[in-house]
C-alpha cells in the first residue's frame, strides 16, 4: 500500500532558513527510505506566490486566484509518496523526519481497486 | 492486536533485517542471529507499551539482543552440553562484546545486510527454502504470514525454516558476500529468489488473501534494497526494472470476474505510471552499466516496449522482436523461441512466425504445451487458413489445463473468438 507524507512547515516563509546541518540530516532521511526500498517519489514545493488557486464555485465555473494565501499552518512544503506494510510503519517513518517546527500528514493513497467495478469501467485515465 | 502492539510490530518489520544482519555478522550464525532478535522484540512487547518506542529503536534492539545472548550464555552454562557448542557461543560472544553496533559505518550495516541476503538465498538450500527463509529474515514475516503467502501448513513452513537454518549451521556457511567470480554465481540464486516472490504475487487473483498480493510489493521493496546495495550489478536494476512495469499493469491482469486479461487487450489507462517511470529509469540504470543486457535486463526492455505504447496498435513489434532474439540467444529456451515467433509475426508478418515455429515444434518441452498450437492457430488465422487454424485451436484446448482457457480455445476453434 502507498501512503503520502504531506510536510507542513510551522513557520512563516521567510523564517525558513534551513542550516546546511539540518539539509544533510534531510538527505540522510531520504537515503534511509531509498535503501529501505520504501520511498518511490519526493518532491519540495516553492512559495505558494510562485504557485496560484483555482477555485470553483458550485456551478463549477474555475476562476484563478493568486490569494488569499491560507495560513502558513496550511501550506504543504513538500511530500514523500513511500510503499509501507500498514499505516503504522508509514507513521514509524515519518515519526523519523529530522525536522523540527513542523507537522507531517500521512495519508494512505486509494487504490483502483478500492472503488465499485462501475466507477473503475468509467475510468479512463491517466 | 493493541495500537501499541501494531506500532512496535512497524518498528520490528523496519529494524529486523539489520538486527539479524549485524548479529550474524558477530555470531557468524543465521539461526542463533534470529533466535537473539527475537528475545530482543519479545523485550520490546513487554517494555514499550508502557515507556513508548525509545527515540532509536534499532540501537536498544541490539544492545538488549546482546544482553539477552549473556544471559542465555549464562543460563545454557549450568545445562551439560557439547563441548564444541559452549565453545562456540563462548566465542560469538566475545565477538558480540568487542564489536560495537552503533558505530557502525552505514556500508558495514550495508554489507552485513547484503550477506544476509545471500545467506538467505546459498544454493545449499532449496528454492522453497531460501523464499522462505528469505521472507522470514529480510521481510520479517512471521512463519503464518509465509505459510498464507505459498498457500502452504505452517507446519510445513515452520520445519522448512528450522531445516534451513541448521543446514546453514552444520554446513559452517561463512556469514559473508561472496567475492569475485562467486558473486557472479551467487547473485542470480538472489535474483531468481526475488523474482519467484513476485510471481507468487503476481500470479494471485484479485480479491485473494492480501497477504499474497502484498508479496509483489515486497519482492519490489527487496529489489529496490539490493539495487542500493549491489548498484553494478546490471541484472539487479534489469530485474528492478522488469517488476516495476510488469507492477504497474497490476490493476489491469483481471477482468470484473476474477479472469485473466492477456497484455493486449488490457485498459491501458489502468496501468500505473508511476511505476513505469521506476521501471524505465532502473533499466537505464542497467542499460548504463558495462557490457550488454542480461535475460532481466532484456525482459524489462521489452515490458518497456509495452508501456510505452499507449494503443496495442502502437507496439514496436520490430524492437521486441530484436530483444526476444537478443533473449533467445542468452537464455536457449524454446518459450522464448515461442514469444518470439509472436513477435515476428506481429512484426513481420504471420508467415515469419510459423517458419520460425517450425524450426522449434518438435523441442520436447513444446509438445505438450497448449501455447505452441495456440500461437500456431493465431498466425494461420492472420496467414488466411481459417480451417487450419480451428484444428490447432482445438489441439490446444485438448492440451489446455487451465478451464477457462480450455473454453477460450474452443470458442476460437469454433470461429468465435
Amino acid at each position: 500500500m502507498r501512503f503520502m507524507m504531506f510536510m507542513y512547515p510551522q513557520i512563516e516563509e521567510q523564517d525558513w532558513n534551513p542550516t546546511p546541518e539540518a539539509v544533510a540530516a534531510m538527505g540522510r532521511y531520504n537515503e534511509e527510505l531509498q535503501k529501505a526500498g520504501m520511498l518511490l517519489a519526493l518532491d519540495g514545493l516553492r512559495p505558494p506566490s510562485d504557485g496560484g488557486n483555482v477555485v470553483f464555485d458550485a456551478e463549477g465555473k474555475a476562476t484563478v486566484t493568486d490569494g488569499p494565501f491560507t495560513e502558513t499552518k496550511e501550506v504543504v512544503g513538500g511530500y514523500w509518496l513511500i510503499q509501507a506494510r500498514s499505516k503504522e510503519e508509514a507513521l514509524e517513518w515519518a515519526s523519523r523526519c529530522p525536522d523540527s517546527n513542523c507537522r507531517i500528514e500521512v495519508r494512505r493513497v486509494f487504490e483502483m481497486e478500492d472503488f465499485p467495478q462501475d466507477v473503475q469501467d468509467a475510468y479512463e485515465g491517466p | 492486536m493493541s495500537e501499541a502492539t501494531r506500532a512496535i510490530e512497524a518498528v520490528w518489520r523496519i529494524e529486523s533485517a539489520r538486527l539479524i544482519a549485524g548479529l550474524a555478522r558477530m555470531t557468524g550464525d543465521v539461526g542463533l542471529a534470529e533466535d537473539l532478535a527475537q528475545d530482543a522484540l519479545v523485550a520490546a512487547l513487554e517494555k514499550w507499551p508502557q515507556s513508548g518506542v525509545p527515540d532509536n529503536p534499532g540501537a536498544w534492539l541490539m544492545a538488549t539482543a546482546k544482553n539477552r545472548a549473556i544471559d542465555r550464555l549464562r543460563r545454557e552454562k549450568t545445562y551439560e552440553r557439547k563441548r564444541e557448542e559452549v565453545a562456540r557461543d563462548t566465542g560469538a560472544l566475545f565477538a558480540m562484546e568487542r564489536s560495537d553496533f552503533d558505530a557502525a559505518a552505514d556500508d558495514e550495516i550495508g554489507d552485513d545486510l547484503l550477506a544476509l541476503i545471500f545467506t538467505c538465498c546459498h544454493p545449499l538450500l532449496s528454492r522453497e527454502a531460501r523464499v522462505a527463509l528469505t521472507l522470514r529474515l529480510l521481510g520479517g514475516l512471521a512463519t503464518p504470514e509465509i505459510a498464507r503467502a505459498f498457500l502452504a501448513p505452517e507446519s510445513t513452513v515452520a520445519q522448512r525454516l528450522v531445516r534451513a537454518k541448521r543446514t546453514l549451521r552444520d554446513a559452517k556457511v561463512p556469514f559473508e558476500v561472496p567475492r569475485g567470480d562467486e558473486l557472479e554465481e551467487r547473485i542470480g540464486s538472489v535474483l531468481e529468489v526475488i523474482y519467484l516472490v513476485f510471481n507468487e504475487g503476481y500470479a494471485a487473483s484479485s480479491g485473494e488473501d492480501w497477504v499474497r498480493r502484498d508479496l509483489c510489493e515486497e519482492a519490489l521493496r527487496l529489489g529496490r534494497i539490493l539495487a542500493e546495495l549491489a548498484p553494478a550489478e546490471p541484472e539487479v536494476h534489469g530485474l528492478v526494472a522488469l517488476m516495476e512495469i510488469q507492477a504497474s499493469r497490476l490493476g489491469a491482469r483481471r477482468g470484473p470476474g476474477g479472469e485473466p486479461v492477456l497484455l493486449l487487450e488490457q485498459d491501458r489507462s489502468l496501468w500505473d505510471p508511476l511505476l513505469i517511470v521506476r521501471g524505465r529509469r532502473a533499466l537505464e540504470r542497467a542499460e548504463a552499466l558495462p557490457g550488454p543486457l542480461g535475460p532481466y535486463g532484456l525482459q524489462a526492455a521489452i515490458a518497456a516496449c509495452h508501456a510505452r505504447a499507449l494503443r496495442p496498435g502502437e507496439t514496436d513489434w520490430v524492437r521486441i522482436a530484436a530483444l526476444y532474439d537478443a533473449l533467445a540467444q542468452i537464455s536457449g529456451s524454446p518459450i522464448v523461441e515461442l514469444n518470439r515467433a509472436v513477435a515476428l509475426g506481429m512484426a513481420f508478418g504471420p508467415e515469419a512466425g510459423l517458419e520460425l515455429l517450425e524450426r522449434i515444434e518438435d523441442d520436447p518441452a513444446l509438445t505438450q504445451y497448449h501455447l505452441l498450437p495456440s500461437v500456431r492457430g493465431d498466425l494461420l488465422e492472420k496467414a488466411g487458413h481459417p480451417e487450419e487454424a480451428a484444428s490447432e485451436f482445438r489441439k490446444a484446448a485438448t492440451l489446455a489445463t487451465n478451464d477457462r482457457e480450455r473454453e477460450l480455445l474452443k470458442q476460437r476453434a469454433e470461429g468465435g473468438g
